[in-house]
Formats: structure tokens, sequence, C-alpha cells
């Protein structure tokens, strides 16, 4: 489902990615973690087609990046820190609004099936800047979701929130994931990445260092995974 | 593998339009910015000149194109800050459509802004200078085609501009010069328009005017995606 190999990106002189080679099947949920600075969002902002590789392939759901970006973007839905939303709008006039943007015929029925999924349907005519963090958040991932895309791509989606917010979105993460999609997601909550993902792949300075599923982590944690790939890298 | 759904062009256009009408009708911040800056800047000037009236008359597409400049750029600044400032303009290049939709989307509402300001203001204009003859129809049709040469290539640059941490003071040292052209060909259209000339007088700034207007949306429509792309 995802794809990269040899991928490398430069902002001037200074190489973020050195040559990355990564793949995701489908219906996987991948934790790609690693310290600040490692290249994650910027990895990330290449798959989403919002950042040009400098050399390399990527492939995201059958299609080539960058050449190929109109019909990546639409089967792909994307998740940050930032919510992406207008706070002038409506909860509903947003997703109104993204529903247009993905060409989504008959989107009132869709709008209203997100905004329930996500626990927000009793504020769906109140202003987004009336939200807190952590609804906005779960209005963020409504708006990722509301075209039903294949791959979801998240991005330290926890950052800001408190621990309620945390719990809820944890719920609607595991939803999202239960229904078959790719998931990737960037954190730095090493327990919440451990009880949501399926694999653990580890970036540090620019390459993956390390991978391991669920599975092979059984008799360690990830944690120590994370450590001891993160030193072995050093 | 087939090709999955993606909203026409113009769809994608009309919805970046609609979203912008509905935020600002809610938020009125950069409507009244304009708005104020403009009534400002007609007042200094009204006070500043202490003309009479027959220089006033001959000054008018000057004060008139200075002050829609000056609070032109102020709506492109604040219209793309929005979208730059909350992560909203990734959520744009998220869309499986043409990124060129996104230039004309914003172009348009910050289009309808400058003429909403350019409505209130030239009324306001007449009243203190005693000058009605602002409000004949070929007058308006300058001041619609400078205005669109302006904004068009003002929406490519803010693009450009709110990227970096000097976006304030970047997008008019970056605008005024390339906007000159369109800036002096509106003067002396509109100025001519005042001063009783014919067709044939001001075919020459008119026939720049649309030139500018056709070059800059092409130029923006082929280079948008570059613009916006890290």
């Amino acid at each position: 489902m995802i794809e990269t190999k040899k991928l490398v990106k430069r902002f001037g002189l200074k190489t973020i990615l050195r040559g990355v080679d990564f793949s995701v099947q489908p219906g996987e949920f991948v934790a790609l973690l690693g310290p600040n600075g490692a290249g994650k969002t910027t990895f990330l902002r290449i798959l989403a087609s919002l950042s040009r590789p400098s050399l390399g392939s990527v492939k995201v759901a059958g299609y080539s990046l960058p050449h190929e970006s109109a019909q990546v973007r639409a089967k792909l839905g994307v998740v940050s820190h930032m919510p992406l939303l207008y706070p002038d709008l409506t909860a509903e006039e947003n997703l109104q609004f993204y529903a247009r943007m993905y060409g989504i015929t008959n989107h009132q029925s869709r709008i209203t099936e997100v905004l329930q999924m996500v626990g927000l349907e009793p504020r769906r005519k109140d202003l987004v800047r009336t939200f807190s963090r952590g609804m906005q958040q779960r209005l963020a991932i409504g708006r990722a979701v509301i075209h039903d895309p294949e791959v979801m791509l998240f991005d330290e989606p926890y950052t800001g929130l408190d621990q309620d917010a945390s719990e809820m979105l944890d719920d609607v993460l595991r939803s999202v994931a239960a229904k078959g999609r790719t998931v990737v997601m960037t954190s730095h909550d090493l327990a919440r990445a451990e009880d949501l993902a399926t694999r653990f792949d580890i970036l540090s300075r620019g390459v993956i260092a390390a991978s391991a599923t669920q599975n092979e982590l059984q008799s360690t944690n990830l944690l120590a995974f994370y450590k001891q790939s993160l030193a072995a890298k050093n | 593998m087939s090709s999955p759904p993606s909203p026409s062009f113009f769809k994608a256009t009309m919805a970046i339009v609609y979203k912008d009408l509905a935020a600002e009708l809610r938020s009125r911040e950069l409507l009244s910015a304009m708005l104020v800056f403009s009534m400002l800047v007609i007042l200094i000037f009204n006070f500043a000149l202490e003309l009479d009236i027959k220089v006033r008359q001959s000054v008018t597409a000057g004060v008139l194109w200075t002050t829609f400049a000056f609070a032109g750029t102020l709506g492109l600044n604040r219209s793309m800050a929005v979208e730059k400032d909350r992560g909203c303009m990734d959520g744009l290049l998220l869309a499986p459509v043409d990124r060129s939709a996104i230039f004309f989307g914003k172009a348009i509402s910050n289009l309808a802004f400058m003429l909403i300001v350019e409505a209130i203001v030239l009324p306001l204009y007449a009243l203190l200078y005693n000058e009605a003859r602002i409000f004949q129809p070929s007058f308006l049709g300058v001041i619609l085609l400078g205005s669109i040469g302006y904004i068009a290539v003002g929406t490519l640059l803010s693009a450009m501009s709110v990227q970096t941490r000097t976006r304030d003071v970047l997008l008019p040292i970056l605008l005024f010069p390339v906007a000159v052209p369109v800036l002096l060909a509106s003067v002396k259209a509109s100025g001519g328009l005042l001063n009783g000339a014919t067709f044939a007088e001001i075919l020459t700034p008119l026939n720049l005017l649309i030139v500018y207007d056709v070059i800059f949306i092409a130029v923006a429509f082929m280079v948008f995606d570059f613009v916006v792309e890290e």
C-alpha cells in the first residue's frame, strides 16, 4: 500500500532523509517512532504529497509521487497536530467544505455519519473556535476520513491533548483502523503507540534504524526496543 | 486500477470562494481592516493636500489607486495568513484537485473583498472630493480591470510570501514593483476618462491592463503548484 525506495530529502545543504526504504502492507497500523529531528514529519509530508522528494521513489495506494499526486491525495487522509479547520465556520460547514473539495456527492448523509463517529453530532452547528483542543482534533479526524480514504497518516495527533481527550482520540483511532485502513502514525507517546499499532519502525538520523511487529516484541517492551535501536544507530 | 473520484476544477474553486465569503461574513476581520484603512487614507489625503476643486479632480485617479493598492495588500496578506497560520493551506493542498484551483478560489474571493471595499470607498470619495464622475460605467470598468490584475499577481505573490517569517513586510516589497505596470495603466486610463479623453486616447493603457491581466492569470495557473510545494 505504501512503498518508498532510497528516499532522500534535502533542504538546501541539509539532508533530512538519507535513503529511506519503507513498506506498509494493506491494513497494517505502523507507528513511526524517533527522536525530534529524525525526519518523521518530513517523511509523512512526502507521503502526503505536500513535499517533493529530492531522490528516490514513492508509491502510495498504487500511484507514484509526485507524478500522480492528485490520485494519491484522493486515497489519503491526513491528521497532524494542527487541525486544518477554519475557526469561523461551524463543524458542519468545515466538513461541507472538505466534502466539496473531495468531490463527494450527497455529502450531507456522510457528514452526519462522520460527526457521529467522532462524537460531535450535537455540536454540528457550533463554530469551531468554541471547541476545545480535543474536540478540534476529533473533528480533524472527521475531516480526514470524510472521503473514506484507504490510507491514513497521523502526525503527532496527541500533541496538546489532555488525558481525557487523548483517551477519546484512542477510541476514534481504533475505529478508524478497525475499518481495514492502512495507518502510519508518528508519535512520541510510546505507550499509546504500543497499544494501537501492529508494527513499530524507528526513524533515526534520516533512515529506518529498526523495525519490529507487535508479535516480535512480545518478549520485550517497546521502550527497550526503541532505546536499543537508537543506541545501535548512534 | 480505476482512478478515484475527484471534484471538478470549477466546483473546487467555488468551494474555496464560498468558504472564504462565509468565514469573512462571520469574522469581518479582513473587510473591516481594509475598509477602515481605505477611509483613513482618503481622509488623510483630503486634509493633507488641501486642494481646490480643480486640482482635486486631477488627482482623483492617483489617490484612488494608491488607496486601493495599499488596502488590497492588507487583504491579500490576511487572506493567505488565515490559511497558513492554522495549517489550512495543507488542508487545501491535500485535496485531489489541480492546485491552480486553489489559486483561482483565493483570487476570486480576494477580488470580491477588494470590490466590496471599492464599492464603499468610491461613494465616500465622491462625497469628500465632490467628484461624481467616478460613477461613469467606463471608469468602473477600468477599476475592475485594474483590480483583477492587481489581485491576480498579489494572490500569487502572497502565496510565496506567506511561507516566510517576514511575510507582512515581504509582500509589499515583492508586489509593488511587479504591480507597477497595472497601477500605472490603471491611473492613466481612469485619469484619462475623468479628464474627458476619448476611448482611442486611453486605448494604450487599456490594452496594457488587459494584457497584464491575461499574462498574470496564465503565469499563476502554470506556477502556483511549484510556489506552494516544499
